[in-house]
């Protein structure tokens, strides 16, 4: 991975030298503003702001593990480096407390902080930029009546060059030119209103989206067809979609809301968090993401996904007899959960075979599921799945995937699983 | 203190008298809707069972059911005795402070003392061990029992020795002295007389200041085989040719399977039967994994709601956010958690029997500020973390059955009953198991294996149910509802207080075949029992629910609800918790709204002299009148109760800090007080009254069963989240009151109700927002704060 | 099919199915009671040992992923004659009730204490996060590991002590105050 990370990286700083030698980094800072009064601002407002913000997911990046909300530090793997979120509570010293409207909408907009520095895209403003004024307004609102904490920022740990932030003037006047979002017309308000939040403050390409050498998501046709997130898998959302049972409109609002329908593996990974969210968003707004989620796999006036798509299968017999080692395994380890029998799927919790992380090309997905588990928010109720860490080793985590590909797929055998294993095992040591 | 008239020397008495009969002395009719019943005479502590009849009703504790010495207390030629109960331990270290008592009475080490707890063979029948009652009942039983003993001992030496019997004396070490020195064993002085005797009323008891052995923190007896994987539980048990056994039933109450593939499973190897007895169907296999294997094969079957004889569960709807993928707490899986107004619908559309619980009348002021309110508890699980297990084995004609159940006397007339045998050809023997907190599927399960160990003579029988089987097939502890309505005088005095509680029967225990699923499943099934309530003053639903205060215009009213939406029986505290919550959280609404300390009001409202010394001790030990105010983040709140108005008193007082982000609720500090009468173990009242407060703390801030469509949806812990140690308070600290030789008092419920309304007392301090409706979930709050 | 698995630095050659948990095998093949059967799922951690260190759940352990690997359980801390460094720690404490969950607790609190010398509060809670305790000895449990710790530190003391000033042959009780689990 290492070398691959920096020829991105030298690439990267080619690309925007030019930008720098251009002399267009220079952003004048704004003046700082005393912290405005809590009971300022219309309760209206702050309500909005706080929907949005849900939407937006601010407080999963935000915060950190145990940390208070919004103050920041939560680290962000980027293929780049280390990222730490900054503190967003509206703390004078540490955070955005002395932050002008005007200053905000530029940090949401243009990615640049109120002292003129350049923030780098980790924040999604490429996305922002598409959210009306009234919205960028209500958030500010909502912000800013948040707890004041004091937190200083964590140094970044980028790789070199890149910890330099005026070179991403340059990488913004390559990529940053989105345009605010307007309604399509010939679409109902419905869908018009789940593109903007999933274009907008959903960032939901950030994820879903693939990225090119710079960092910068891809859009057009490519827009959707899946992407990286912390090692994760983003899975595609269009027709390239692998999910053994075609998405629609109800069974996205039912996982976006509840982190699974029954019919699709659960929320993992960074997608929990969002789910987490979304359960607390208004239900009209969450309805309104899913159908045009739904739309971006079933062009209008096309036939829905494609009927080629296998229907789910487990060859449970096939899968025993090509890998014993593998079936006594899962037998021990996984069976008590996902074998037909099993409590949990009595309860009507989703089947292996309707997992689309067991069709994805890419193993990422399944071992983690594996050696990390799988964690509702603290509290709460909502699939679990312990991590195998301590009981598997990266040869035996292997084994196991190796046998779910084989028994709930037809998809080509995933290879250097045990070295994929291992690469995961490595970086929760380092974490 | 304030505004606390003197009432004078009947004030003082008050401990003594009964409360109601002292205030029928002034101006008010007091009215008992049932003839208050000695409580010593409800066996099992008072939640249901069967046991003995009183025959010496002179005597103290369960002595007035089982009189004679000899069934309590046996000295052997060397000097050791052997100790006897009724009770059982559960883990509240009722072992260790049965031991201490006899230790002292009988004035001897207690490494010398062997404890014998409940085996129908061998032990007297004292019930259940339930409600806070083996101190009372066992301890007090005990404590005479072992005071007779060393009376007649000492009487023994002084008869050979002649001389006085009160100049014989005893010095902690098993001997007997005479003023001269000369000096006796226990053993042989034991050796000379018969204890089969009755026990008299006047045996002298040590006194208080020279306690050697109770008082002091003996460490417990069964921790180190606890800590080291020594044989401590009888999921530990394994006799020779044991087999193992699973039960395959449905995912929940009033589920059964449609056709299990018992052909296949029959033909696994190291399965070696199926047993089928009309619905009940278990599968045996010599070890272990195969019995759990075998289950997850015969559970692929689909299963219907069952029309036939198991209890039915009708199952209340009404998932907060509605059904799939419905509301914050949801999951596709079944909805969430059940709204207060769903469980409320729930149990007003059932017919209910108003019993009157307490009535009041005098003259008043007229009222200033008046509350009106509801409160409201789901359905919770006992939550063991082991799930339920037994041992059986059918042999020679005979049952023994070895269980963790709280009534072993119980298990062997239940099992008697369901498998055709004479009761004295059956015997249960009590085994820890796992905490089970009131009736977890313990009662069950012993049956189940017996019903196996019939069709396995010779064999014994070790059954363990999953753990989706004690979610979904345990009886849990009830929901219930409650209204209130009181109001508050210009002066601070309450002038009128109106409770109401719906509730079902919170006793179910088993007392015949019917009372267990597998009686329930066999053809002819024995029907499930009609639920009956406990009367007053124990109470079932109504527990707690007469206030302990003086309040004027007391009305108190107990919706008994005899049909069961939901399969349930005893949870700790039964109605206490709901209704001491209710009141407590009332009495807090009615000092907000007149701007009165909450603690003043109480005070002024409370004329038992040790409960007011429970509440001023817990106010000390916190700093109540130092605490900061409420700030929108921070809160303190405080709670009281007497268990029962007959057992410990209890207070508690918190410190929470709310995260407004997401409504979740940390307590930064607790500290609780409590009487307990002479504590027989200080450390065993301090863990007791902890464990209760943080449970009572899981419970009342984020536990309720969920319910889908045909089944009960919490299967796992997934579905059923309970506190873990992210959530724990920073710090709990417990007083334990000093009463020198006053009677125990059973302490082990004590704390649940005052715990869940200083949480809710807490919230509102911090917030200003009443959360009525257990659980009082961050998402309730969150809800209820809004988005600043 | 036969393994052969190393439990408390001892051998056990065992025919058994592979597929078979390890906690079935400590339980039903090696009379180890430890080990407690909570939910079969890996949310209780009533049946935690130790594999090569880590905390594990052995209700979700095939056998036939241990050979070779080191397997500790409760048993193997120490005895209620000799208790290890938690076991003691607990018992002074008084940190159970119905203590079935304990052995487990025990036994995660372990891995810990074999991964950082001095844990703070803060790393204490989040790493027992995993386990569950129904009769609320938590407030107990977080002591006990405290105490441990502190024993441990205490310990550490005395051994360096011990090794300036006392004389050789008491050297190795002193670094022992109380006996230190083998793996």
């Amino acid at each position: 991975m290492k070398p691959i990370k920096w020829a991105f990286g030298g690439a990267l700083a080619c690309l925007l030298g030019v930008g720098a030698f251009a002399g267009i980094s220079y952003r004048s800072a704004l003046p700082p503003i005393p912290p405005p009064a809590a009971d300022g601002f219309p309760a209206e407002l702050v309500a909005k702001g706080a929907t949005l913000a849900a939407i937006g997911d601010c407080v999963v990046c935000h915060t950190a593990d145990q940390g208070a909300a919004y103050a920041g530090g939560r680290a962000l793997p980027t293929p780049f480096g280390t990222l730490y979120a900054s503190n967003i509570t509206p703390d004078a010293a540490t955070g955005i407390g002395s932050w002008s409207l005007d200053a905000f909408k530029r940090a949401m907009r243009d990615g640049v902080g109120r002292d003129g520095s350049h923030l780098y895209p980790a924040l999604p403003y490429d996305h922002y930029r598409r959210v009306h004024d009234g919205d960028l307004e209500a958030i500010y609102a909502f912000l800013m009546t948040r707890q004041p904490v004091s937190a200083p920022a964590k140094p970044n740990d980028m790789i070199f060059p890149l910890g330099f932030r005026p070179l991403l003037a340059g990488w913004k006047l390559m990529f940053l030119h989105q345009p605010e979002f307007q309604p399509v017309p010939g679409r109902d308000a419905q869908w018009n209103r789940g593109a903007y939040l999933v274009e907008g403050l959903g960032h939901c390409g950030g994820c879903h989206s693939p990225r090119n050498l710079a960092g910068a998501e891809e859009d057009g046709s490519s827009a959707y067809s899946g992407g990286v997130a912390e090692g994760w898998t983003a899975p595609a959302l269009t027709a390239a979609s692998r999910a053994p049972v075609p998405w629609t409109a109800d069974s996205l609002y039912a996982y976006l809301r509840a982190g699974l329908d029954g019919r699709h593996g659960v929320a993992a990974g960074p997608m929990g968090p969002v789910v987490h969210g979304l359960s607390r968003a208004p239900e009209a707004d969450v309805r309104a993401i899913a159908v045009y989620i739904a739309s971006l796999s079933a062009p209008p006036g096309g036939a829905g996904q494609p009927a080629d798509r296998p229907p789910a299968i487990d060859r449970a017999d096939r899968a025993a007899q090509a890998d014993p080692a593998g079936a006594a395994l899962f037998a021990g380890a996984c069976a008590g959960c996902h074998e037909a029998g099993a409590p949990m799927l009595t309860q009507g919790r989703p089947p292996l075979a309707t997992a689309t992380a067991l069709q994805l090309d890419e193993p990422a997905n399944a071992l983690r599921a594996i050696l990390n588990g799988i964690h509702p928010p603290a509290g709460a109720a909502g699939p679990a799945m312990p991590p195998f860490t301590a009981s598997l080793t990266d040869a035996q985590a292997a084994r196991i995937a190796a046998y779910l590909r084989t028994r709930f797929s037809d998809r080509p055998a995933w290879t250097d699983l045990e070295q994929a294993a291992a690469e995961i095992r490595e970086e929760d040591t380092r974490q | 203190m304030t505004g606390l008239p003197t009432r004078g020397a009947a004030a003082k008495d008050a401990t003594r008298l009964s409360r109601r009969g002292f205030l029928a002395g002034g101006a008010l009719v007091v009215s008992f809707a049932l003839a208050p019943r000695a409580f010593a005479q409800l066996a099992g502590g008072g939640e249901g069972g069967a046991g003995p009849a009183v025959v010496a009703p002179e005597l103290a504790g369960s002595l007035r059911t089982t009189p004679w010495l000899d069934a309590w207390i046996r000295i052997g030629a060397d000097g050791r005795a052997t100790v006897f109960t009724g009770k059982v331990e559960l883990g509240q270290g009722i072992r260790t402070a049965l031991l201490q008592v006899a230790a002292e009475e009988l004035d001897m080490p207690p490494a010398r003392i062997t404890l014998v707890t409940a085996d129908t063979d061998r032990t007297p029948d004292e019930g259940l061990t339930a409600g806070s009652h083996s101190m009372q009942d066992s301890g007090t039983a005990i404590r005479n029992a072992a005071a007779n003993v060393r009376m007649l001992l000492a009487q023994e030496a002084a008869r050979g020795w002649g001389v006085a019997a009160d100049t014989v004396a005893t010095g902690g070490d098993g001997m007997l002295r005479a003023a001269d020195g000369r000096s006796l064993g226990y053993g042989d002085a034991a050796a000379r007389l018969s204890l089969h005797v009755k026990a008299v009323p006047d045996a002298p008891l040590r006194d208080p200041a020279g306690y050697r052995t109770m008082g002091r923190d003996l460490p417990r007896i069964d921790i180190p085989a606890k800590l080291t994987g020594g044989a401590a539980y009888l999921h530990d048990l394994r006799l020779p040719g044991m087999l193992h056994a699973r039960v395959v039933r449905g995912p929940s109450v009033g589920t059964r399977l449609r056709e299990p593939d018992v052909a296949a499973v029959s033909r696994m190897p190291g399965v070696v039967g199926i047993v089928r007895r009309g619905a009940f169907l278990a599968v045996v296999a010599e070890r272990e994994w195969t019995a759990v294997q075998a289950l997850r094969h015969l559970q692929r079957a689909a299963y219907g709601r069952d029309a036939g004889t198991q209890p039915q569960e009708p199952l209340p709807a009404g998932g907060e956010g509605g059904g799939a993928g419905g509301g914050a707490e949801g999951g596709a899986e079944g909805g969430g958690p059940m709204s207060a107004d769903a469980i409320a619908a729930a149990l007003t559309a059932l017919p209910a029997r108003d019993i009157p619980i307490m009535d009041t009348r005098g003259p008043t002021g007229p009222a200033a500020h008046s509350v009106r309110a509801r409160y409201v508890r789901p359905w919770i699980s006992h939550g063991s973390i082991g799930p339920s297990c037994a041992v059986a084995l059918f042999e020679g004609g005979a049952m023994t059955v070895w269980t963790h159940s709280q009534g072993p006397f119980d298990v062997h007339r239940v099992v008697a009953e369901l498998v055709g045998l004479p009761p004295d050809k059956v015997r249960a023997i009590h085994a820890e198991g796992a905490g089970c907190y009131g009736q977890n599927g313990a009662d069950d399960v012993a049956a189940d294996a017996a019903v196996i160990a019939m069709a396995t003579p010779g064999r014994p029988i070790r059954l363990q149910w999953m753990r989706e089987q004690e979610f979904g097939w345990e009886p849990l502890g009830p929901g219930m509802m409650t209204q209130l309505e009181a109001a508050l005088g210009a002066d601070g005095r309450i002038v009128s207080w109106r409770h109401e509680v719906w509730s079902n029967p919170h006793n179910n225990r088993p007392v015949g075949a019917g009372g267990v699923l597998a009686g329930n499943e066999a053809d002819p099934p024995f029907p499930v029992p009609e639920g009956k309530p406990i009367p007053m003053p124990e109470g079932d639903g109504s527990r707690n629910s007469n206030p302990l205060y003086s309040f004027a215009n007391t009305h108190v009213v107990y919706h008994f609800i005899k049909d069961m939406p939901v399969r349930v029986s005893a949870l700790r505290s039964l109605g206490a918790h709901l209704n001491v919550f209710s009141i407590e959280s009332m009495l807090d609404e009615l000092a907000a709204a007149a701007n009165i300390d909450p603690l003043a009001l109480r005070l002024a409202h409370m004329e038992d002299q040790r409960a007011r010394e429970v509440m001023q001790r817990a106010a000390d030990g916190f700093g109540w009148g130092s605490r900061p105010k409420g700030d929108g983040r921070r809160g303190c709140g405080m709670a009281f109760a007497r268990y029962k108005n007959l057992g410990a008193y209890c207070a508690v007082a918190l410190e929470v800090e709310v995260d407004r982000e997401t409504g979740r609720v940390a307590i930064r500090r607790a500290v609780a007080a409590v009487d307990c009468g002479q504590p027989a173990s200080p450390d065993g009242v301090r863990n007791q009254i902890e464990g209760a407060l943080v449970q009572s703390f899981s419970w009342t801030s984020r536990e309720g069963m969920r319910f889908a469509g045909d089944r009960r949806a919490g299967f796992d812990w997934s579905s059923y989240p309970i506190l873990r140690f992210g959530d724990v308070p920073d710090a709990v600290e417990v007083l334990v009151m000093d009463r020198p030789g006053a009677p125990f008092l059973g302490t082990a419920e004590a704390a649940q109700g005052p715990t869940a309304a200083a949480l809710a007392n807490a919230i509102a301090d911090a917030t200003g927002i009443r959360l009525r409706d257990m659980p009082l979930s961050a998402d309730r709050l969150k809800a209820a704060l809004g988005p600043v | 099919m036969t393994v052969t698995l190393t439990i408390n630095g001892a051998a056990h050659r065992l025919e058994v199915d592979p597929s078979t948990p390890l906690l079935y095998v400590l339980r039903g093949e090696l009379a180890l009671n430890g080990a407690k059967y909570g939910c079969g799922l890996g949310q209780c951690g009533a049946c935690t040992v130790q594999i090569d260190g880590k905390a594990a759940f052995s209700c979700l352990t095939p056998v036939s992923a241990l050979e070779g690997r080191q397997i500790r359980t409760v048993e193997g801390l120490g005895t209620a004659e000799a208790p290890g460094l938690l076991q003691a720690a607990f018992e002074a404490e008084q940190a159970a009730q119905c203590g079935y969950c304990i052995a487990g607790m025990i036994m995660r609190a372990q891995a810990l204490l074999d991964r950082v010398a001095e844990p703070d509060e803060a790393q204490i809670r989040a790493h027992m996060q995993t386990n569950l305790c129904r009769c609320g000895t938590h407030m107990r449990i977080l002591r006990a590991i405290r105490r441990a710790v502190a024993m441990r530190k205490e310990g550490r003391k005395e051994a360096q002590k011990g090794t300036r000033d006392a004389p050789a042959g008491t050297r190795q009780a002193a670094a022992e105050p109380v006996r230190e689990a083998r793996p």
